[in-house]
């Protein structure tokens, strides 16, 4: 690819680089991670602290906002985790704001997306894994293993069906950070790709802008979707730590 | 960015060095985000939520009893009005009943004096026919005595108003 001069590098967007300089990335550097975490942060606070301060009866439109995502994930963790989950509420809400944004943000040309690196995905999904697990015993005992135990099945089918429960059990957290890691990573190659057709092939420029367009609709419909989904993943590994029975 | 070093090899997603620099930094802005969150955001956001909630409550109680303070009141109206109603009928009845007890009283007061009137007419008419009659039989009387004078007929007085008593009872039947 370099021999005519434009080299395609779509992997080079998710490097993680130090903010000032110096090639060292330590446990502290602050680096594009640091900035673009930040801005997420600061995003998700502009909509929720910025747009509802003027605690309007009658709210603005960025009230609204603010107050349609607010109901929105509270509806959605107590409809799929039950009424006891609401204490969750604010962790899962910051969940869900966190990767939304990241991934809106990550959408922003020549911008860094947080949520396509595993490491920090992983981190969210371990955190929700670990702590789910843990709230599953402090609150049913050992009675939380009956999540495994298929009462409903045949006798000599449980011990089976027990295994795959298991092993279903310990996959969720790797399925639920790759996807979201995967589906943000992937787009973004991919658009990176085709731009960088638009570069190669010359008088034909307009076609991969075209696809990259189209592309960039549906990166934007999956940057939601994939928040939605791992907000959602999280509410129902929550109900089954709080309502192990099947 | 030119600098080969900083090219990526691989996926930079499984460059393990810079896993400690994510986490750290993801910690750390998650801390930040639940306390911004749990303790500015969401609670704010309840409040304006509780607070529509109870304004709304409020306005649909407001107009559940401003719509039953206008149904009371047309049940007043409608209440008023058949009372006015009735007392006009009961006005109405009183001044015919009271109207027709005058009418009564009058007319008996009325039967009354054209019956006394005709009683006294009566008397008078029968009086006056009495005193007639007397006139009669004092004029019958005198004729005769005057008639008996010129035809030199003696008679005493207490005969001839005897006769002419006589003769006028038995005319006046007649």
């Amino acid at each position: 690819m370099a021999e005519n001069g434009i080299v395609i590098k779509p992997m080079d967007q998710f490097i993680v680089k130090p903010l000032f300089g110096g090639d060292m990335v330590s446990w502290y550097t602050p680096t594009n991670v640091t900035l673009w975490m930040a801005l997420t942060v600061l995003a998700a606070t502009a909509m929720m602290v910025y747009g509802s301060r003027g605690r309007a009866v009658v709210p603005t439109r960025a009230q609204s906002v603010a107050e349609l995502t607010y109901s929105f994930i509270y509806k959605m963790v107590e409809d799929v985790a039950g009424r006891d989950a609401v204490r969750f509420f604010p962790y899962i809400m910051t969940v869900f704001l966190f990767v939304l944004f990241a991934n809106l943000l990550g959408l922003i040309p020549f911008a860094f997306t947080t949520t396509s690196h595993i490491a920090v995905t992983a981190v969210l999904a371990l955190t929700v894994f670990i702590s789910v697990t843990a709230l599953g015993f402090i609150l049913h005992g050992t009675k939380f293993l009956k999540l495994f135990w298929v009462d409903s099945a045949p006798l000599p089918l449980r011990p089976v069906l027990a295994l795959i429960e298991v092993i279903s059990y310990f996959v969720r957290p790797v399925s639920h950070s790759i996807r979201l890691a995967g589906a943000m990573m992937a787009g973004h190659a991919v658009a990176k790709v085709f731009a960088g057709f638009a570069a190669a092939l010359g008088a034909a420029f307009f076609l991969p802008i075209l696809a990259v367009t189209a592309l960039y609709a549906l990166e934007l419909l999956v940057a939601v979707i994939q928040a939605y989904v791992f907000t959602i993943l999280t509410c129902v590994y929550l109900k089954d730590a709080l309502h192990p029975a099947h | 960015m030119a600098d080969p070093a900083q090219d990526a090899v691989g996926m930079p997603q499984l460059d393990f060095t810079t896993f400690p620099n994510q986490i750290f930094w993801l910690i750390v802005a998650m801390i930040a985000l639940y306390l911004i969150l749990s303790r500015v955001a969401l609670p704010q956001i309840s409040a304006v939520l509780a607070d529509r909630r109870g304004a709304i409550t409020n306005d649909i109680a407001a107009a559940e009893e401003a719509k039953q303070k206008a149904a009371a009141a047309e049940e007043a109206y409608h209440k008023a009005l058949a009372n006015a109603r009735a007392e006009a009928g009961r006005i109405v009845d009183q001044a015919r009943a009271e109207i027709q007890q005058e009418l009564d009283v009058q007319m008996a007061k009325a039967e009354a004096e054209i019956a006394a009137r005709s009683a006294e007419s009566e008397k008078r008419i029968r009086e006056i026919r009495e005193s007639a009659m007397d006139m009669v039989a004092e004029v019958a009387k005198d004729t005769t005595r005057e008639v008996l004078g010129v035809f030199d007929v003696k008679a005493d007085a207490r005969t001839v108003n005897a006769a002419v008593t006589a003769r006028l009872k038995q005319g006046g039947t007649a």
